[in-house]
């Protein structure tokens, strides 16, 4: 990577210096004078009507500034709060899970409010709660809403014959001829793997600080990955113009998808507007397990056909989400880009379906529907490579798809390093040589994520002084802050410390896409990239003249402009960007750039995980794991080696622990001593490989980074146990009690 | 104008003497809770399981902050020391093993720094690390009231979950543990999904004093956690022992035996079937592992 | 009352029955402490007192009257970074960072009583402090840079 000096260095986090300091701020810290604070009251029901709603007790206490309830939702008026995506659903005539918020209250101190929430009465008329998705979908159970028919968010019904339904949204895929297919098989292998709901877990819980000010605008500071969806979203609530709503970027701390959702703003700033004083909201690690929007379980049937030299003639799949009490969220979306795509399979059925039940609400989650649907593909693939005698890695290699090859979702396939990180790790792994020692067991399982793409603008301001001030509108997630920072310096051949970045609020910023999909930075740099050569344009023809060159002979090294044909005529970037504001000068110089409609580049990474598992309590033990993921580029390696170490821990929480578990549609484990994440005692050192199979589409040919390395992981585990005990878990997560139930049960057939 | 808040509607009071601490409890015990460590208390109050209207920080009494050891009567816990400062007590290390090493997995760092094996035992959860090794110990609680100590065995010291049998006008000052007798060692295995930073599954201590010659058990004390309302002796289980040469056989019915008493639930953390799967495994591997280190061979 | 930060002495208005956390966030607006839990599970929290890390979400301000509190504020003296910060800083350590201060401040009081421990040890240090970014990898080189040190 010589040709660079700035782009592939690990180079720390230019964030990193407040965080350690504790100076950075988040969302809770931010305070303002005579602030009031909120808090919510929830349905402690699954499934509800509420016969009578009764604030005046709670308005009426001293101290109580506002107390609101879906009546006074300006949003709901204008439409069905079904189509408020990621919004507080304050509930209207009934609640459909618990937990779900039913009045908000804001009172000079939390001691006031809390006591507020107590006096609210509510009279509720219980239903009999959904819980299950395959319950949930037969058409004889009574709909959730009797207005929801499926895919009507995508489009409502025309037929007349329609009826409501518990299943939100339903896809299908066919290609070729399955029947045929299945009918060239040798062998042919049909299983149905389940998970549970599991949570993102990032530390920091949601909190929101909203003012409106004389004029009617109101101003949000809260975590979220995309402060102008989350500005469009509150508008929407709120019932004003988008631009009467400024969202303030501040530090997230965590997201993973979860934090698009705003459990607390819009309210925050509905009380906000109601008391004319600032709010503060926060919600308890309890409130966020309970309300803070899981991903989703899963049930999945996977039938896969062989030929005997381990070639597959065919595929069906039938997915099935649980999305909880509300429609929004589909995840059936995901389906069509990311099923198969990595493997040849000349026929293929999908179906997929997003079915409501009585629980909370989900959301999207690092590669949203992708690790579910893999742990059922990649346990498949591992237990048909093991009926064959082959090794899983030259099984999947040899049925890769290639550049040019059809996906199911009828895309063509860019290039994508498949066969280069599969063989990357059979390389690894015969460097490694193979398990030795009792009740050990190695895992394979490859993951993919097709990603996604946004539009994004950058502005790029030449300072007075030689520096360069990006502007930029993404709240970073990710160290997307320092990658984009690191792009900036090269293209302008200034050091780091040259570079500032700003993100910027929803009035100063360039619009943005969310942070989400691992597009950021992908698709970011585009913008940033032509604000960069915008920017470099201007300084050109201020120096051509200076320099007595062509301004296409000029290029930027040293904090210089250099005539290419002879270094020693150069000028500082200082000197030009004084120069500009001269009386004589051009003005100051702001580079422009955006970028949308970007194709995708897809990843993979393969996963390897060697575990011992305790024959006699279940108990694994995560001994070691590899992962080598195909990430185009890599701008700053260090960082990308803490997204897959991150990814791939949550994936072995996942996979071993984590899980919600349900009484009557309740959430019973709201603590972390029951909501179990991995500690560092937990998990290995993880070792990473950086393949680069530059894509044709991102600038220096990145990809998508962030997602894709916690889709295989909850396969390679499950694989891993395999082989350590012969036992194969379909369900998630793997408790040592699940594994020594396997166990017991092998003992005796 | 600060928007801080007591987490409860309780008077907070640090008393400096026993004396003073005994007297507020002979008026106020039954509305009293004692706070040491506090991190099983601060939780209770702050998730509104308890609401006492008085908190007494019990970390001034000088009583309680003891902390010796001598041959003859063994070794003295104040109720308020922290579990950090007694894994860094020598002679703990040195002949309590199987003590250190339940303390030792309790909680976080954090949360060793805080807590006290004091109200480790006070709490009662079944789950209690410390207990079953205080159990086989033979550790008594020396108890307080105005109207003088009284000690209780352990043995007699847990009734239900969150439920011992100190009276509300009394306080636990300290736990005595005799100092264990030649020849005898023994150890505590727990199970949790997480390495650390978890609550047992089920916990088993076990604890084996042998005749130096015949190599015999003399004495035998099994006692489990995390399996019953309360941490237990498996006086059956270690009856089938007493007075025998350990075989791979006997540790084996042994075992079944202590499953057998155990009474077990089914929670969100695992079925009452797979606990008692873990106290038969459990019981096996701590009395393997005790043999070992008492240097017996176990005949096959 | 009277608290003892950082080597200041802060006159507090709040009773004795609130958390040091919030008497922290909240009264003195060193927010560098953050709150993940509130339970004593997640280690974000954590302080020193008296050289002893901590969770402040467990502690009410009445039991540290007269202790010496460490929050993260003032883990860097005279504008220099503690080696632990710049370890973190360069080793990647730091992602959201929302579970940094605390992880520091376990460090520290661990490395202040056991200087040169094995990665194990380094790893059962930090088990009361969760972190859902990093994997732990980078924080646990971090840490183990500045032991060898």
């Amino acid at each position: 990577m010589a040709k660079y000096s700035v782009v592939g260095k690990r180079i720390p986090r230019i964030d990193a210096l407040s965080k350690v300091t504790g100076t950075a701020i988040y969302s809770g810290d931010v305070t303002l004078p005579d602030m009031l604070y909120g808090k919510v009251c929830r349905s402690p029901h699954a499934h509800a009507i509420i016969r009578r709603l009764d604030v005046t007790k709670a308005r009426s206490l001293e101290g109580v500034m506002a107390v609101i309830t879906a009546s006074d939702v300006p949003g709901y008026k204008n439409r069905s709060p079904l189509l408020l995506v990621e919004m507080p659903h304050l509930a209207q005539e009934k609640v459909v899970y618990a937990a779900q918020p039913v009045a908000v209250v804001a009172a000079t101190s939390i001691e006031i409010a809390e006591k507020a929430v107590g006096l609210i009465e509510v009279e509720y008329e219980e239903l009999p709660p959904v819980l299950d998705v395959l319950e949930s979908m037969k058409p004889e159970t009574p709909p959730i809403y009797p207005d929801l028919y499926t895919n009507f968010i995508a489009r409502p019904p025309t037929d007349k014959d329609s009826k409501p339904s518990n299943i939100a949204y339903h896809i299908s895929v066919n290609r070729g001829d399955l029947e045929a297919g299945f009918r060239e098989a040798d062998l042919i292998i049909e299983n149905t793997f389940r998970t549970q709901p599991i949570h993102h877990g990032y530390l920091e819980p949601f909190a929101a600080v909203a003012k409106a000010d004389v004029n009617g605008k109101v101003t949000i500071w809260t975590q979220t990955q995309g402060v102008f969806t989350a500005r469009q979203m509150i508008a929407e609530f709120l019932g004003l113009p988008p631009t009467q709503v400024k969202l303030v970027p501040v530090e997230i701390g965590g997201a993973f998808g979860g934090k698009s959702y705003l459990p607390l703003a819009p309210l925050c700033a509905l009380l906000a507007m109601k008391t004319g004083r600032p709010v503060r909201m926060e919600m308890s690690r309890d409130e966020v397990l309970r309300d803070g929007r899981p991903a989703p379980g899963s049930v999945t049937t996977i039938k896969i056909g062989v030929t005997k030299k381990g070639y597959i003639t065919a595929a069906s799949a039938t997915f099935i989400y649980d999305a909880g009490g509300f429609p929004e969220m589909s995840h059936t979306m995901f389906v069509r880009g990311n099923t198969f795509s990595q493997y040849k399979i000349p026929n293929i059925k999908i179906e997929a379906f997003d079915v409501l039940t009585n629980t909370v609400p989900v959301t999207y989650y690092r590669a949203p529907s992708t690790p579910q649907s893999h742990f059922a593909i990649e346990s498949q693939m591992d237990l048909i490579s093991r009926a064959l005698g082959m090794d899983p890695l030259q099984f999947r290699i040899q049925n890769s798809t290639a550049e040019g090859d059809t996906t199911p979702s009828g895309e063509i396939l860019p290039k994508v390093g498949f066969k280069e990180t599969l063989e990357r790790m059979a390389e690894y792994l015969r460097q490694k040589g193979s398990l030795q020692g009792e009740n050990r067991g190695r895992g394979v399982a490859c993951g993919f994520w097709h990603g996604a793409a946004g539009s994004f603008g950058a502005y790029v301001n030449v300072n007075i002084d030689g520096t360069v001030t990006l502007v930029i509108g993404v709240t970073d997630v990710s160290g997307s802050r320092t990658s984009i920072a690191q792009i900036v310096a090269e293209e302008f051949g200034i050091p780091m410390e040259a570079v500032s970045i700003v993100v910027g609020d929803t009035d100063t910023a360039p619009w943005s896409s969310p942070s989400v999909g691992s597009q950021t930075i992908y698709s970011l740099s585009h913008a940033v990239y032509r604000a960069c050569q915008d920017a470099k344009d201007q300084l050109r023809r201020l120096a051509s003249p200076r320099l007595g060159v062509p301004a296409s002979e000029i290029e930027f090294a040293n904090g210089q402009a250099i005539f290419k044909g002879d270094t020693q005529k150069s000028i500082p970037l200082a000197a030009l960007g004084r120069s500009s504001l001269g009386f004589r000068g051009e003005g100051p110089i702001v580079g422009r750039g955006s970028i949308a409609g970007l194709p995708p580049a897809p990843s993979v990474a393969v996963h390897a995980v060697d575990v011992e598992v305790d024959k006699e309590t279940g108990k694994v033990k995560v001994l070691s794991y590899a992962v080598a993921q195909d990430v185009g580029l890599a701008i700053n390696p260090m960082s990308i080696e803490g997204q897959i170490q991150g990814a791939v821990t949550q994936g072995i929480g996942w996979a071993l622990m984590e899980g919600y578990v349900f009484d009557r549609g309740k959430v019973q484990n709201t603590t972390f001593l029951d909501y179990r994440m991995p500690t560092a005692t937990d998990v290995p050192m993880i070792d990473t490989m950086l393949v680069e199979v530059g894509s044709t589409t991102g600038i220096y040919g990145l990809r998508h980074v962030g997602e894709p390395p916690m889709v295989g992981t909850l396969a390679a585990v499950a694989n891993a146990i395999h082989s350590a005990t012969g036992v194969r878990l379909k369900t998630l997560p793997m408790t040592p009690e699940a594994i020594l139930k396997g166990i017991k049960k092998q003992g005796k057939s | 104008m600060t928007s801080t808040r007591s987490i409860g509607k309780f008077e907070y009071k640090k008393p400096g003497s026993l004396r003073t601490t005994l007297r507020i409890l002979s008026n106020k015990g039954a509305d009293a809770r004692i706070l040491a460590g506090g991190t099983d208390l601060i939780p209770q109050i702050k998730q509104g399981q308890i609401s006492p209207s008085l908190v007494l920080d019990v970390k001034n009494v000088p009583e309680l902050n003891r902390l010796d050891w001598n041959e003859d009567r063994g070794l003295r816990i104040g109720a308020a020391v922290p579990l950090s400062k007694l894994l860094t007590f020598v002679a703990i290390s040195e002949r309590y093993s199987i003590l250190a090493q339940a303390c030792s997995v309790i909680g976080s760092m954090q949360i060793r720094n805080r807590g006290t094996i004091g109200g480790n035992i006070c709490n009662a959860a079944p789950s209690a690390d410390s207990a079953p090794a205080l159990l086989c110990l033979g550790a008594r609680a020396i108890v307080a009231s105005k109207n003088g100590n009284r000690k209780i065995n352990l043995d007699d010291f847990f009734m239900a979950p969150g439920k011992t049998s100190i009276g509300a006008d009394e306080l636990l000052v300290e736990i005595e543990v005799p100092t264990p007798p030649a020849h005898s060692a023994g150890c505590y295995m727990r199970h949790t999904t997480r390495e650390e930073m978890d609550i047992a599954v089920a916990g088993v201590a076990s604890f084996l004093t042998i005749a130096p010659r015949s190599k015999k058990l003399k004495e035998v004390r099994i006692a489990l956690g995390a399996v019953a309302p309360t941490p237990l002796r498996v006086h059956g289980a270690e009856a089938l022992l007493i007075g025998k040469s350990v075989t791979e056989r006997i540790i084996e019915e042994v075992a079944e035996e202590a499953a057998e008493e155990a009474k077990p639930i089914s929670d969100i953390r695992a079925s009452a079937e797979y606990r008692r799967e873990l106290v038969k495994v459990l019981t096996r591997r701590t009395l393997w592992k005790s043999c070992e280190m008492l240097g017996i061979e176990i005949q096959r | 009352m009277k608290l003892k930060i950082n080597g200041r002495e802060y006159e507090i208005v709040s009773g004795p029955g609130t958390t040091l956390l919030d008497v922290l966030r909240y009264e003195l607006r060193l927010t560098g402490t953050k709150e993940g839990c509130g339970t004593g599970s997640c280690g974000s929290c954590t302080v020193l007192v008296d050289g002893k890390a901590i969770n402040s979400c467990l502690v009410i301000v009445g039991e540290v009257e007269g202790k010496e509190i460490t929050t993260i504020e003032g883990l860097s003296r005279q504008g220099k970074l503690h080696p632990l910060q710049q370890a973190f800083i360069n080793e990647g350590a730091v992602q959201c960072g929302f579970c940094t201060p605390g992880i520091l401040l376990t460090a520290k009081a661990f490395l202040d009583s056991n200087s040169h421990p094995t990665e194990s040890q380094i790893r059962q240090a930090i088990a009361g402090n969760l972190c859902r970014c990093t994997g732990y990898d980078k924080i646990v080189r971090a840490i183990m840079s500045v032991a060898d040190s």
